[in-house]
């Protein structure tokens, strides 16, 4: 089992390598000059160039590359003399735009996305899965045919309509949910604030993951049901509910836990539509806005970094798999 | 003695495969065929028997270049076909046809009986005396399905009767050699006497050759006038079926023989039988030696050291150092 | 009563989109201790559902059943025919076992041997987890697994097919049932290891006095293992008898048509197989009358017309050796005297 775990970090780690490659060179390519992007409007050819080098955009590709890839280790220096500053480890760039250092930029938007995935990831959970075993426990039965219902609206409602719904009526027009002017408090300091800053974020994204969850772990369930190993434990004389939470749910685990990893890593990119809708400053938004205000660092960090938390995350899924079936074990 | 019309020399095929040894993989072959020799002549039916693993199947297919061979030589009609491309493999094929195990999944969903039977003719490019659809209705009639059910598909026909659609296609093109895969082995045992009956009738019309690969041996005994047991990718004895069943002399031909149950009561209580210990090792990692030695009860050390040759032992041709 | 199971006129019926299937039609068996009793049939002959419903296993939802099956414990008896679910758990893996014919895919794959095992006899033993853990370990010795330790703590897929058909034997024997009802127990498997879990059967039958129901299609295993057999065809018991009676001097055209038809090691050979004419019906569309008659060569030698139209009882001069057949017995055993002489060697 270590074998495999090693193996698998090994090629991890390697495939996150390509990836900044891959992405630092694509937007280094791109058609328009870094470094005329540095300044707004009062842009003279003297303070580009200045810019350039101070940001070290002169470099070669490849220094240019190392100097951003150490820099996330040992931090990385801009511009020399007295306009000299550093953006200390772990360093992801910075931005001309902010006037920061990418990093803290991270650091206040990572922690509301982080909490806004694990939020609805923990709802969504125990809904999804739960709803679908119970539609497939009474199949053709009123159960079944009330989730089916459910699984309809919640696979065909888009985001930005759940949202904006909630958004508008939950809180705007009926009050139930105050609007949090605040913004983001940690749950440590203010549980309240933070259930109501993130209840109704939460609710839109774990209704369309909960429906396909449903769906997904009836199917599941279901499959696994048919298998022969499930008629030998009811031959042993097992209760149905044995049968069902401990032999059945064991063997449907694995694929739902596959795609329950992938699903919240994708997340932690950022809910995009969501983040927006109710005004949450997470990566998603931040991302979205650098984009439209072409701050190339904040775009190559972000872009960098979710492809890491989802190779990571398939990491953790494959470990997973490997503990919840041995066949995966031995090869 | 005239030439035989299939000729095979040390026919190999290993299938590649890997293993994860720490961050590297260790490449391993599949023994599926390890060195088969054996001639065929026309009009006779080879029996192939074995077990899991002993590579029957694979030997089946890489006789027809439906899989290339990785080392040996194939001969058919006297000429050289190891090498032959697939493009020049073409013409050759309306000789050499195949009638697959399962009769569930070697007929297309989607085609008509009619159209799976005539396809033959038109990848060929060959028109029958009478026209295509004429020659597949004579086809169907003399494997016993109603030329009627033309357009039928193959899900409305059962089991025996979508095994005999896959006889008419093998035969269409008149071939001199057929393979014939476990063609009765998923049946009901009243159809597979019927089929066993059709194949028959079929060679001793047309003087076919038939390669018989199956794992039941009272089948095998029944419809060939040779038979050779495989084990672990090599044969193990080749020999006149009335000579193989009657006095068998590969420790492995006694071992199997003793093990299958014979539908009479009496003789089966009173029966002395050898009952092999172990299973049956993995043709990834064969044994050294003789294949079989790790379950013969004769097993001395030169069979675990020197593999022996197929030779002559009475009116059969043994691999053994001790043959019985 | 003395038989460990007894199934009397089992029916059981299920809905199927053409419409309703009598899977089996009036069934009656019994084993006794020590007895081996073997259900032949080919497909759709109902052997499998016959064999299912023995532990209640068909789905309950969907399927009729009616007659009775007797499961004795001991001193009590059970009806699991018409008991209610929980009672019949009570007798599953505990006084009856079933072994299945796909030892592959019947052994949960992510649970190790050993707590497989164990769990099976933790049902009925509720607690105890070291007694648990010692019988697996020794009902394994008992299979002839080499090692027992080491392997209680193996995947299945780290076994052979062999040997996980002698974990699920062994499994199915952690509770000492009286009966073991084993559906094809080795046609998945090679003939050199089918030999091996035949005899083991045998020997363990011996040591712990069950009672076997053999499932199969299969004559030659039939003729190995068997005391008395059934020979069933389109959901009815077709014949019935011990097992000499059957091979030696069948009664029923269909039984004499199989023993014809299947190839023996040491017939010459040459001769074609006598294959009997047809296909098993569509459960669905049954013939009026007997089943068989579209494919029977004999039925001349009954009175007119009655084969295609009354369906025939199980009959027998000795209640021992019965069949279903309207071929009176003065015809019936000079036509077949001669084909047994020509099937055997």
């Amino acid at each position: 089992m270590p074998r495999f775990i090693l193996r698998r970090a090994y090629f991890a780690i390697l495939t996150i390598l390509l990836v900044s490659i891959v992405v630092y060179g694509v937007f280094s390519i791109l058609p328009f000059d870094p470094a005329a992007l540095t300044c707004g409007q009062k842009c003279t050819p003297t303070i580009v160039e200045a810019n350039r080098i101070k940001l070290g955009f002169d470099k070669p590709l490849w220094d240019q590359y190392w100097l951003f890839l150490s820099g996330i280790f040992i931090g990385r220096t801009y511009g020399s003399g007295s306009a000299e500053f550093t953006c200390p480890a772990p360093s992801f760039g910075y931005s001309f735009n902010k006037n920061t250092c990418v990093t803290d930029m991270l650091k206040d938007a990572l922690p509301i996305t982080i909490n806004l995935a694990i939020g609805a990831f923990v709802i969504w959970m125990i809904v999804g899965v739960g709803l679908g075993l119970i539609a497939a426990k009474f199949r053709g039965r009123y159960p079944d045919a009330l989730s089916s219902v459910f699984v309809l609206l919640g696979t065909s409602l888009p985001t930005f309509v759940t949202g904006l719904f909630f958004l508008i009526y939950v809180t705007i027009k009926w009050k139930i949910v105050p609007l949090s002017l605040k913004g983001y408090v940690s749950i440590f300091d203010e549980p309240v604030r933070y259930f109501q800053y993130f209840i109704l974020p939460w609710l839109t994204l774990a209704i369309l993951f909960a429906a396909f969850y449903t769906r997904f772990t009836r199917a599941t369930v279901l499959e696994t049901l048919g298998e022969d190993y499930i008629r030998t434990a009811r031959a042993k004389g097992l209760s149905e509910k044995t049968v069902l939470l401990k032999h059945t749910m064991r063997a449907a685990l694995a694929p739902i836990t596959t795609s329950a990893g992938l699903d919240i890593a994708g997340l932690i990119g950022g809910a995009i539509i969501t983040e927006s809708i109710f005004n949450l400053a997470g990566l998603g938004r931040m991302t979205l806005q650098s984009v439209y205000e072409f701050d190339l660092s904040v775009v190559v960090a972000t872009t960098i970094l979710a492809a890491a938390v989802v190779i990571s995350m398939n990491l953790i899924v494959d470990i997973a798999y490997g503990y919840l079936d041995p066949r995966v074990r031995i090869k | 003695m005239s030439t035989p019309l299939l000729s095979v020399k040390n026919l190999q095929k290993y299938f590649p495969t890997s293993k994860n040894v720490g961050f590297r993989k260790e490449k391993l072959q599949v023994k599926a065929v390890d060195g088969i020799s054996f001639d065929l002549m026309k009009g006779e039916t080879l029996g192939l028997v074995g077990e899991s693993g002993c590579g029957k199947t694979t030997a089946g297919r890489t006789i027809l270049k439906l899989i290339e061979p990785t080392a040996g030589e194939i001969l058919f009609e006297g000429k050289d076909i190891t090498e032959l491309r697939p493009g020049l493999m073409t013409p050759l094929r309306a000789q050499m046809q195949i009638i697959f195990q399962d009769p569930f999944s070697a007929l297309n969903p989607r085609q008509t009986v009619g159209k799976i039977i005539s396809a033959p003719f038109e990848i060929q490019k060959v028109t029958p005396e009478g026209g295509v659809k004429k020659e597949v209705a004579a086809l169907m009639g003399r494997v016993g399905l109603n030329p009627e059910h033309y357009n039928r598909y193959p899900h409305e026909f059962s089991g025996g009767q979508r095994q005999r659609i896959g006889i008419a296609r093998a035969i269409a093109l008149k071939p001199k050699l057929i393979v014939a895969d476990e063609p009765v082995s998923a049946l009901d045992v009243s159809i597979q006497a019927q089929v066993i009956n059709l194949i028959d009738d079929l060679q001793k019309e047309d003087g076919i050759s038939i390669i018989f690969i199956a794992h039941d041996l009272s089948v095998v005994q029944h419809i060939s006038d040779r038979v050779a047991v495989m084990y672990l990718g090599k044969i193990m004895e080749i020999a006149k079926t009335q000579d193989l069943f009657t006095t068998p002399h590969h420790p492995y031909t006694v071992a199997l023989l003793s093990a299958v149950p014979q539908p009479d009561p009496r003789a089966e209580r009173t029966r002395e039988r050898i009952i092999l210990t172990g299973d049956i090792p993995s043709p990834i990692n064969p044994p050294a030696g003789c294949v079989f030695n790790t379950r013969c009860w004769k097993a001395a050390d030169i069979c675990r050291s020197k593999t022996p040759e197929l030779l002559t032992v009475g009116k059969s041709s043994v691999a053994c150092h001790f043959p019985e | 009563m003395k038989n460990l199971l007894e199934i009397k006129d089992l029916k059981v019926t299920f809905p199927t989109d053409d419409g309703f299937v009598q899977a089996v039609d009036g069934v009656s068996i019994s084993v006794a201790p020590g007895e081996t009793v073997a259900i032949v049939g080919e497909s759709g002959s109902g052997k499998t559902v016959t064999s299912l419903s023995v532990l209640g296993l068909h789905n309950r939802k969907l399927t009729q059943i009616s007659g009775s099956i007797i499961v004795k414990d001991k001193d009590e008896s059970l009806d699991i025919a018409s008991a209610p679910l929980d009672k019949i758990r009570g007798y599953r893996g505990r006084v009856v076992s079933m072994i299945f014919q796909d030892p592959m895919s019947s052994l949960h794959p992510y649970y190790k041997i050993g707590s497989q095992l164990a769990e099976a006899y933790l049902v009925h033993h509720p607690g105890q987890k070291e007694a648990a853990n010692n019988k697996a370990l020794e009902m394994l010795s008992l299979v002839g697994i080499s090692e027992p330790k080491v392997r209680a703590k193996e995947y299945p897929h780290q076994f052979s097919g062999g040997m996980r058909q002698r974990v699920m034997i062994a499994m199915a024997l952690m509770n000492d049932p009286a009966v073991l009802i084993a559906d094809e127990p080795t046609t998945a498997l090679d003939v050199t290891v089918q030999a091996q879990i035949l005899q083991l059967l045998k020997d363990l039958q011996q040591k712990l006095n069950m009672g076997i129901l053999l499932i199969t299609h299969d004559l030659g295993i039939v003729a190995q293992v068997a005391d008395r057999v059934s020979v069933m065809y389109a959901g009815r018991i077709i014949e019935q008898g011990g097992v000499d009676d059957i091979f030696y001097n069948p009664h029923a055209p269909y039984t004499l048509g199989l023993l014809k038809s299947v190839p023996r090691i040491g017939s010459t050979g040459s001769e074609r197989l006598k294959a009997i004419q047809g296909q098993p019906p569509s459960l669905i569309n049954l013939p009026t009358g007997c089943a068989f008659a579209p494919r029977c060569e004999y039925i001349s030698l009954a009175p007119a017309d009655s084969c295609q139209t009354l369906k025939p009882d199980l009959l027998g001069l000795a209640d021992s050796h019965r069949s279903r057949c309207h071929v009176p017995e003065e015809k019936r055993d000079k036509s077949f005297a001669a084909e047994i002489k020509g099937a055997r060697v």
